[in-house]
């Protein structure tokens, strides 16, 4: 593992119970990239996630986290028990016990400045989310983890949101893995973008949107600033079965055309 | 006719001060039918403890915390849903438990004292390993607080931000098992759930904190145990029951009257 790497998968494969939920990943997560991981329902992105969260692991390859590494992690959503009594302020400072007065700068940045003294049940579906990334910002992260932080986010939400994400990385300097089900859309900045379907399918940089005139008519300049497409450029097909099928004429005798992505994934990870 | 009192408020004050804190990460962590596992699971720690001459409580503590190193495996498959195999588990150790006792022939057991509890038989000899029991949980409890409170919020987040997760779940249990076994002295296996979530649920009204919450659990469950001894006293009545039934009066009333606090 080189000095420079924040996180090392190689040859990672997971099973659950005898099926294969993800083969064969190689890659790295290098400081201040910005790494969007992309593939269809099913596909073991949040799997590979919690491989790289430590929370699972794998069951083949090595997932190698460099020493000392500060994660933040932000989940898709977290449902805390009415029972507990919690306000914003006590769930920011669980994890992250200190002074206060970066609390209050965190929380202006994320957009959630008056929401300190809320019980956390309170709080509506985006306002959740803009605390769980005040959290994981508030860990001073070499590496912010996110798990599908554009899922049930208006365009404009999403694009506010991957704006500060940018801003963010920035000016402290943090790497940034996210998770998109979005198979079209990712964050601009995007340095790498990881294609899955329980392997890695294709990997490469975003490229602009002004190259694709369909989607830049549908927006206005602004939103396009933070919002590019991928295009993708496999050398494979799968078959029914999601197995790799090599790009030839091969698969044509299996009796059915190929699609990109329209294979189905087996299952994912459980959100419970 | 203090003395013969006396002994038995202290082992229930103390075990309702405990029962607070420990009961507020089983109703946080919905894990009140589980509490209800261990706790009927304490009849068969009873009576493998005669089985093998030990001391009683250790045979409670030693049962009560292999069943949840089980339930913890087990929860793992999915064949099952955890509170069909919660109940199997529950009522399996219990009637197991039963038979055993029954079967018995050299020691005569007050069955109706194992359920219920027999509070007024405690002395002062029963006094001291419960302060110290509950001193020993007090002070775990302190230590592993914050983290508990991470895993109760929500247990991925608390792992991705390094909470060592399995270990401090595995003492919370240990924690729970003991508690179970000073639990059987005053109210008996069928009714230890009760103290550990009803003064917990009662206390969710009037607090702002979880620690708030802990300390007002603690004195709703003090003051069931005080009424409920004075009521078994007055009219004769059997001590645990009582104490359970003035907890479930308490949450009745503040649960109708106190006004919810924000946050």
């Amino acid at each position: 593992m080189t000095q420079s790497t924040l996180v090392e998968l190689q040859n990672v494969g997971l099973d659950f119970k005898n099926r294969r939920v993800l083969h064969q990943i190689s890659f790295n997560v290098y400081p201040k990239q910005i790494l969007t991981i992309i593939g269809p329902n099913g596909a073991g992105k949040s799997c590979l996630l919690k491989v790289i969260l430590g929370l699972y692991p794998p069951s083949r390859g090595t997932c190698v986290q460099a020493p000392g590494l500060r994660i933040g992690y932000m989940p898709q959503k977290l449902a805390v028990d009415p029972s507990l009594p919690l306000s914003v302020e006590r769930f920011l400072t669980l994890t992250n016990q200190g002074d206060s007065a970066p609390l209050d700068e965190v929380l202006r940045r994320v957009g959630a400045r008056g929401l300190r003294k809320n019980a956390v049940q309170s709080l509506s579906g985006g306002e959740f989310q803009r605390v769980l990334l005040a959290r994981a910002l508030l860990r001073k992260p070499d590496l912010l983890v996110l798990d599908e932080p554009a899922q049930g986010v208006d365009l404009q939400g999403q694009q506010a949101l991957y704006h500060l994400l940018a801003e963010l990385r920035d000016e402290q300097g943090f790497a940034i893995l996210m998770v998109s089900h979005d198979l079209h859309f990712v964050m601009a900045q995007t340095d790498q973008v990881l294609c899955l379907n329980q392997h890695v399918c294709c990997s490469g940089t975003a490229e602009s949107v002004s190259q694709h005139p369909e989607y830049l008519s549908l927006f206005s300049n602004k939103e396009v600033e933070d919002i590019a497409v991928y295009t993708h450029n496999h050398d494979h097909h799968h078959d029914l079965h999601g197995h790799v099928v090599a790009d030839d004429h091969d698969h044509k005798q299996h009796g059915h055309e190929h699609h990109g992505h329209e294979h189905h994934g087996t299952g994912g990870c459980r959100h419970d | 006719m203090i003395e013969l009192v006396l002994p038995a408020l202290l082992v229930g004050l103390l075990l309702a001060a405990i029962a607070g804190p420990l009961g507020c990460f089983v109703v946080w962590s919905r894990m009140a039918y589980f509490g209800d596992t261990l706790a009927h699971s304490a009849l068969l720690g009873i009576a493998l403890g005669f089985l093998f001459d030990l001391n009683l409580s250790i045979g409670v503590i030693a049962v009560s915390s292999c069943i949840a190193l089980a339930l913890t495996v087990l929860q793992g498959q999915r064949f099952i849903a955890s509170d069909t195999l919660l109940g199997i588990m529950a009522h399996g150790t219990l009637a197991l438990g039963l038979v055993l006792v029954s079967l018995m022939e050299t020691v005569r057991l007050d069955l109706l004292g194992l359920l219920f509890g027999d509070l007024l038989a405690t002395g002062f000899n029963d006094l001291y390993w419960v302060l110290g029991l509950v001193l020993v949980i007090g002070v775990t409890l302190y230590f592993i607080w914050t983290p508990l409170l991470n895993i109760a919020v929500n247990q991925e987040l608390a792992q991705a931000e390094s909470v060592p997760v399995g270990r401090v779940r595995l003492l919370f249990m240990l924690l729970l098992a003991s508690v179970v076994a000073i639990g059987m002295k005053v109210v008996g296996a069928l009714l230890i759930t009760a103290m550990l979530i009803i003064p917990a649920a009662a206390a969710r009204k009037l607090a702002n904190t979880p620690e708030q919450m802990a300390l007002m659990a603690s004195l709703v469950g003090m003051a069931a145990v005080a009424a409920g001894l004075a009521l078994s006293w007055q009219a004769d009545t059997p001590a645990g029951p009582s104490i359970v039934l003035c907890a479930s009066l308490a949450f009745l009333i503040i649960f109708s009257f106190a006004r919810r606090k924000d946050a």
